[in-house]
């Protein structure tokens, strides 16, 4: 029964990656040029950094939709804190850190202790007051001329190899790792996981249950952050109404696509890994072949329904399959 | 042939079965018109079931119905309500943001004419003609919710009497009514009855029953056991035949030694849920805490395991005063509790036995900030011998085990938790006889190794089978307490007790 590799992937996610990377190959000749897969490692690198998150927050059963204002802000809030004279790249990081976590950390507050009925709601709210608050800290302007620390994580490069390999994708990376070992390994996350699976069985085992919620909040606005940081980076500027762009549901797409679930309970790293790799790849074949970014959208929406449907498919199948195997053993 | 009969709704010879239970064996009913009949069993005889088989929310697999002597069929609820057999169930179907006569007329609607609309004013009117009847003058545009449970009730009642119905089954009708409000309903049955129709009264009240019924039927582990005219009925005749078993022979009792108090609550309070619950608990004993379902034991163990908040009341743990305010702390203040409803809040479905068997115990089974995973594999191979879980490994998911097989992961975690009181919801509903067996048999140890166990049980000779001492609740309170040497360690001042008697010293 077990189709899966390491960590628990679907092996239909990974066999859909290759056989896209396949057909672009196939299509364009620039697709399997070194300077083009770093650009995809690169793309790749903002939505793994939301999508861990976002993981972490449907694991719970639940949603974090402001990642992508989120990012934005902190990214905005450097960018103000610079104009007014903030020179240290370090402590601007560290600010914009502490910003994110900090926004996080109340989506949690809303969830766990004022009770909001599912963080569908307070996240969505998050995420406009977030798109407002990072207009307002940059006055609508576009700033540029970060420090070089700042801009870092989105634009250093190692080697000369197509250009460089990207040092974002590289922290993705030691990142990912880490994280799943966090989620496999440690009693907070299999708490998660457990929380998500059957949040009341959880707290009765003795779990502080609203704790966990709140720390996968807090850990979704310091990925944000995170990734708000490398987009400064990478185009050199910060800009409050990027706020609007689909980066939640990139971010979701990535998650569910790699095995995550709206019921909670499950999804790992190393998916969420191969859904961020298929998005940007999905991305940047539309680049290739030229074409029109509005169908783009139209696209992406559509796969990310499909990954839903998968989902509840994948969902009911399992159910069924579970009641036969109970039934058999009676 | 066509036979005029004396009943106006008769079930004959009904037998339905759900894996693994026969929840009714040859049961039978019969209402006569313009009666009211009580029904009565212990919790788990059958009367759910038999309600929803003649309402045609289950269909029997062997039996009969009859209305007015004529054969019927009921594959669901709509062929049952057409055949004149409506229902008021104790959790009332009332759409309270919607009025009265949305209530009353939904799916029923009056339509202007034949077209479209809905006829408000005729429905407003009939409504408000319906309730009046009733005894109850209210304006019907208003909102359902804004009533009492009374009046809510009656809300049911007008639905059954508009499609005409010729029995109406009142399940456990007056459990959520005041006094007031008790005497109206059974003012308002009279007067359906004088209409000629058959009522179905379901109590766990015997006043009642005599001050209401004409005859009772008493049931009892699905099975039909007598009807018999009120005035040949006594409080303890019917108890008796309610309780009937003898008690058998498939409890392992073994005793402890019985030593400190574990566990003393005092003056436990949770405002209209339990009214100053006081008991204590000992070390190498199982205390049993018997009661009718809804009589505040599950709602007592959740206050002290702190799942649920109290309004007052103090907890001692071994003679130590604890404040619990989450099961965080009552496991750190060495208290487990099993909960009854295993899928709903015993168990993560869909994580293998593995995962489940430390969910209480992550602490004691880490290295640093690691998870110790050599420690996880060997408790919980050791789990899966001593406590016979039937599985393939430890990898495999929980819900593809059979319920005493969850039952005993279950188990297994929380004895992970290493817990000086263990309490136990129910541990033994809706598993086999085998896996029973060894679930008393872990209680069994565990009161060998000087534990105290607590037992809810809703099973009589479960409680008596393998308690020390029994408590014995009713309406949020503690209405006796039993040890197993008393002259009344038995079912009848058992049962007695629960449904409200006072046991004499």
């Amino acid at each position: 029964m077990n189709k899966k590799i390491g960590g628990g992937v679907q092996l239909g996610t990974v066999l859909a990656l290759v056989l896209m990377c396949a057909f672009l190959a196939f299509a364009n000749k620039n697709f399997y040029s070194p300077g083009n897969i770093m650009g995809i490692l690169k793309q790749t690198a903002f939505n793994a950094f939301l999508a861990t998150g976002m993981l972490l927050c449907l694991i719970t059963a639940g949603i974090d939709l402001s990642v992508g204002a989120n990012a934005i802000f902190c990214a905005c809030l450097m960018g103000a804190l610079k104009e007014a004279g903030l020179t240290s790249g370090i402590l601007l990081m560290i600010i914009a850190i502490l910003a994110g976590a900090f926004m996080g950390f109340l989506n949690g507050t809303l969830l766990t202790r004022l009770h909001l009925p599912h963080p569908f709601v307070s996240t969505l709210g998050m995420k406009n007051v977030l798109w407002g608050a990072a207009l307002v800290v940059t006055g609508n302007k576009m700033i540029n001329k970060f420090p070089e620390t700042v801009q870092f994580l989105g634009r250093q490069t190692i080697g000369t190899f197509g250009g460089g390999f990207p040092v974002s994708f590289l922290v993705i990376i030691v990142l990912y790792v880490l994280m799943h070992i966090f989620l496999s390994r440690t009693a907070l996350g299999r708490s998660i996981y457990c929380a998500g699976g059957n949040m009341e069985a959880t707290r009765l085992s003795g779990i502080n249950t609203a704790n966990v919620l709140t720390f996968c909040y807090t850990m979704s606005g310091i990925m944000a952050a995170l990734g708000g940081i490398l987009s400064v980076g990478r185009s050199g500027i910060c800009n409050g109404s990027m706020a609007t762009q689909p980066y939640d549901t990139d971010a979701i797409a990535a998650c569910i696509i790699g095995g995550a679930s709206f019921t909670g309970g499950k999804g790992t790293m190393i998916g969420t890994m191969i859904g961020a790799l298929i998005i940007a790849v999905l991305r940047n074949g539309f680049t290739l072949l030229s074409i029109d970014s509005s169908v783009q959208n139209i696209v992406l929406g559509l796969v990310i329904i499909l990954a839903v449907f998968m989902d509840v498919v994948r969902a009911s199948m399992e159910a069924k399959r579970r009641r036969l195997a109970a039934v058999a053993k009676h | 042939m066509l036979q005029v009969s004396e009943y106006v709704v008769e079930l004959r010879n009904a037998t339905k079965r759900f894996p693994g239970v026969v929840a009714l064996n040859h049961m039978q009913l019969a209402v006569k018109p313009g009666e009211i009949l009580g029904l009565i069993g212990e919790n788990g005889a059958g009367k759910s079931t038999l309600i929803k088989v003649l309402t045609g929310v289950y269909q029997a697999d062997e039996g009969e119905i009859y209305v007015n002597g004529e054969r019927k069929v009921f594959r669901n609820p709509n062929e049952s309500a057409a055949a004149g057999i409506a229902c008021v169930y104790q959790e009332l179907n009332i759409e309270k943001l919607l009025s009265v006569t949305d209530n009353i007329f939904i799916n029923k609607w009056i339509k202007k004419g034949n077209g479209p609309l809905l006829d408000y004013a005729a429905m407003h009117k009939k409504a408000k003609e319906v309730m009046l009847s009733l005894g109850q003058d209210i304006d019907p545009t208003k909102a359902a919710g804004t009533f009492g449970m009374g009046i809510q009730q009656m809300i049911e009642i007008a639905k059954a009497v508009l499609i005409d119905a010729k029995m109406i089954i009142m399940d456990e009708p007056t459990s959520s009514l005041g006094e007031k409000e008790v005497e109206q309903l059974m003012k308002t049955c009279r007067d359906l009855k004088s209409r000629g129709i058959g009522i179905v009264f379901v109590s766990h009240k015997l006043e009642e029953l005599f001050e209401l019924c004409d005859r009772v039927t008493v049931i009892r582990d699905g099975e039909y056991i007598e009807t018999r005219p009120i005035s040949e009925w006594t409080n303890d005749s019917l108890i008796t035949a309610m309780v009937g078993r003898t008690l058998e022979k498939q409890f392992p009792k073994e005793f402890g030694v019985k030593g400190e108090c574990f566990l003393r609550v005092e003056g436990l309070t949770v405002g209209g849920v339990l009214d100053n619950v006081s008991f204590e608990a000992y070390g190498g004993q199982i205390l049993g805490m018997s009661g009718l379902v809804g009589a505040g034991r599950t709602e007592t163990v959740r206050a002290i395991f702190g799942a649920d908040p109290i309004d007052g009341g103090r907890i001692f743990v071994k003679g130590k005063e604890v404040r619990i305010k989450s099961p965080k702390q009552a496991i750190q203040a060495g208290i487990a509790l099993l909960t009854e409803d295993r899928k709903g809040s015993g168990l993560v479905l869909a994580q293998t036995i593995r995962t489940n068997l430390i969910l209480s115990s992550f602490k004691q089974h880490s290295k640093g900030f690691f998870l110790d995973e050599n420690k996880i594999e060997t408790s919980g191979q050791a789990h899966i011998d001593t406590l016979r879980i039937k599985t393939p490994s430890i990898y495999e998911i929980v819900g593809q085990l059979s319920g005493g097989n969850q039952q005993k992961v279950v188990i297994g975690k929380w004895l992970n938790a290493d817990a000086d009181v263990y309490i136990f919801d129910e541990p033994t509903r809706g598993i086999d006889v085998g896996a029973k067996v060894e679930v008393y048999n872990v209680m069994n140890d565990l009161v060998k190794n000087g534990k105290c166990v607590i037992m809810i049980s809703s099973e009589m000779p479960e409680i008596l089978g393998m308690s020390d001492r029994v408590i014995v609740m009713r309406g949020g309170r503690v209405m006796a307490e039993v040890d197993r040497d008393s002259k009344h360690f038995n079912q009848e001042d058992l049962m007695k007790a629960a449904w409200g008697g006072s046991l004499d010293e």
